[in-house]
């Protein structure tokens, strides 16, 4: 069996749109993703909300429908697609570690774009961890894959476009939607940053409908909210908080947290490939050239795994990245691959114009980033910030140290939950910044195997 | 804890806790329990405290169960099947080998 010439891991709008183009180069490529249909977060669902539910589209929005075109266009590629298809390991020599219907495999390309997006910064308050609250991606795949809708009042709270958007498509979808709680969004930081946001007008306007939808529902919207707490015994049942130096209490079913996302490094970290601290989006992501290259050769990055820039940016850095691996591949001359990818760097660099502006608007509350002591940090080893503080008045370091004091990142997440939080935690009692303090060493398997499935590599 | 816009969908059977619960062709395992009478997946082996799923997305590990006979699945990640038989995880796995 001939080597692959690409592998991609990763079916969200980048790793589709570099696969379409790299297939369409002649290149052989293979896309892996761990979903069971194609669109990533963004367009999850895309194909069955199409087919079978088409009324639903109009209440998801224009975007939503853009990434059928995404899709049509990956499904009609030569790209072999793995749907259900976990990628457990990316060796520094391009050797993979996939597994599928219960049977791990290696593979081997002579390049690997890793496409694996963004997750949402989790959210750790009090009773973060109660059945029913969830992060606002989760119910907005939940009402976009399998077209459910919270059956009771759901309360939306925390900061950043998503919230406004999941707020106004379930209002469209028929929910309750009890209240918005904004943890607040700073307007005068983010004033230097709408000169650049301009060049992101079609974004701007879809936010200023949004508000439009949400107002006209006549939804109440408390700003500035502090002390957020989920209440509930074996299933959330209100949410407190402050406003205005009230405390009030919301009953509710169902309890949608939000403070942005970060890109998910999880693969890149693990290899690794260099990292930068991001600071004004409040997370790790690879360091990366203009044609998507990191730090080692042959593995390259697209998307928002490398850093936040949305599902548009995400589709022009997949093609981008796929042109380069055509030419660094001896398939196509730089000048063609300059010629080609003009297009995209453009449309790239276009909406990348936006990103300072909201992520000035919209930061991580500052609660959120620094949890009581009582809070939750590591929902898998249930670890909480106090014990993480405790372990570094007992001599911890840093996020590894901690890790072997208190168990914090040894659950089966291995730090996809906890990470960024603990790391900050100890920043901040340390008085370090995040770039010395690091993050968890993470290591091979990237998801949990069984013997059986290990048993079956030859 | 959450309702079908199209409850006519739901035309597939799967069995939660032995529970013969209706789900539709393309729920993730995941969503089939949320919309259930019980939207928990499991108990935590260190407190025994419900989660539910979190994160819909494979990140979180809150929706681990046991599907068709196979612990530790992320019920997010895997769509029903008629007949599936999907348990919740509320202690830890039994060694079942005696010879250990």
């Amino acid at each position: 069996m001939s080597e692959l010439d690409l592998a991609i891991v990763g079916a969200g709008p980048a790793g589709m749109a570099a696969a379409t183009v790299a297939a369409e180069l002649g290149l052989k490529v293979a896309v892996y993703d761990e979903n069971p249909a194609p669109g990533g977060q963004i367009y999850r669902g895309i194909e069955q909300v199409a087919t079978k539910r088409a009324a639903d589209l109009a209440t998801l929005g224009p975007s939503y429908r853009a990434g059928k075109t995404l899709v049509d266009a990956f499904r009609a590629s030569k790209a072999d697609y793995h749907p259900a298809t976990s990628v457990w390991m990316v060796q520094r020599d391009l050797q993979l570690g996939i597994v599928q219907g219960g049977k791990a495999r290696l593979t081997r390309a002579k390049r690997i774009l890793i496409a694996t997006g963004a997750q949402e910064r989790p959210v750790p308050i009090p009773g973060w961890t109660l059945p029913g609250v969830m992060l606002s991606g989760a119910a907005q795949g939940l009402l976009k894959s399998a077209g459910m809708v919270p059956a009771g009042p759901v309360v939306l709270a925390g900061n950043g476009p998503l919230l406004y958007q999941l707020a106004a498509q379930l209002l469209a979808a028929g929910a309750e939607v009890r209240a918005i709680l904004e943890t607040g969004a700073r307007y005068g930081a983010a004033l230097p940053h709408v000169f650049e946001a301009l060049g992101g007008v079609a974004t701007l306007a879809k936010g200023i409908g949004l508000l439009r939808t949400i107002r006209r529902a006549r939804v109440p919207i408390r700003r500035n909210v502090i002390a957020l707490r989920a209440i509930g015994m074996d299933r959330v049942e209100a949410v407190e908080f402050s406003a205005g130096g009230k405390t009030e209490r919301i009953d509710c079913t169902v309890l949608c947290l939000h403070q942005g996302i970060v890109a998910n490094t999880q693969l890149t970290q693990a290899i690794p490939v260099e990292h930068e601290w991001h600071a004004a989006q409040q997370c790790w992501r690879p360091v990366i050239d203009a044609w998507g290259n990191a730090s080692l050769p042959g593995i390259a990055v697209a998307g928002d795994c490398g850093g936040i820039g949305g599902a548009e940016a995400a589709a022009h850095a997949g093609r981008i990245a796929a042109y380069e691996a055509a030419w660094a591949l001896g398939v196509i001359d730089a000048a063609t691959r300059d010629t080609r990818a003009r297009d995209d760097l453009a449309g790239l660099q276009r909406n990348l114009r936006l990103r300072p502006f909201l992520d000035a608007l919209y930061p991580p509350s500052r609660e959120v980033l620094l949890p009581a002591d009582d809070v939750m940090l590591c929902r898998c080893e249930e670890v909480t910030a106090g014990q993480v503080r405790a372990a570094v008045r007992q001599g911890g370091s840093g996020p590894n140290s901690v890790k072997s004091f208190t168990r914090a990142g040894m659950g089966p997440c291995q730090g996809r939950m906890c990470a960024l939080s603990v790391a900050a935690v100890i920043a901040d009692a340390l008085g370090k910044p995040m770039a010395e303090v690091g993050s968890f060493r993470l290591r091979f398997p990237l998801k949990p195997l069984t013997v059986g499935e290990l048993a079956s590599l030859e | 804890m959450f309702r079908r816009l199209h409850p006519q969908a739901a035309t597939l059977t799967i069995t939660l806790d032995g529970v013969p619960t209706k789900v539709a062709p393309g729920d993730t395992v995941a969503a089939a329990v949320l919309a259930a009478a019980d939207p928990s997946c499991r108990a935590t082996p260190v407190s025994g405290a419900r989660r539910a799923p979190f994160c819909l997305m494979g990140a979180c590990f809150d929706c681990l169960m046991e599907i068709d006979g196979v612990p530790q699945r992320q019920a997010c990640l895997v769509e029903v099947r008629d007949g599936m038989q999907v348990r919740r995880q509320t202690r830890p796995a039994p060694v079942t080998d005696e010879r250990l």
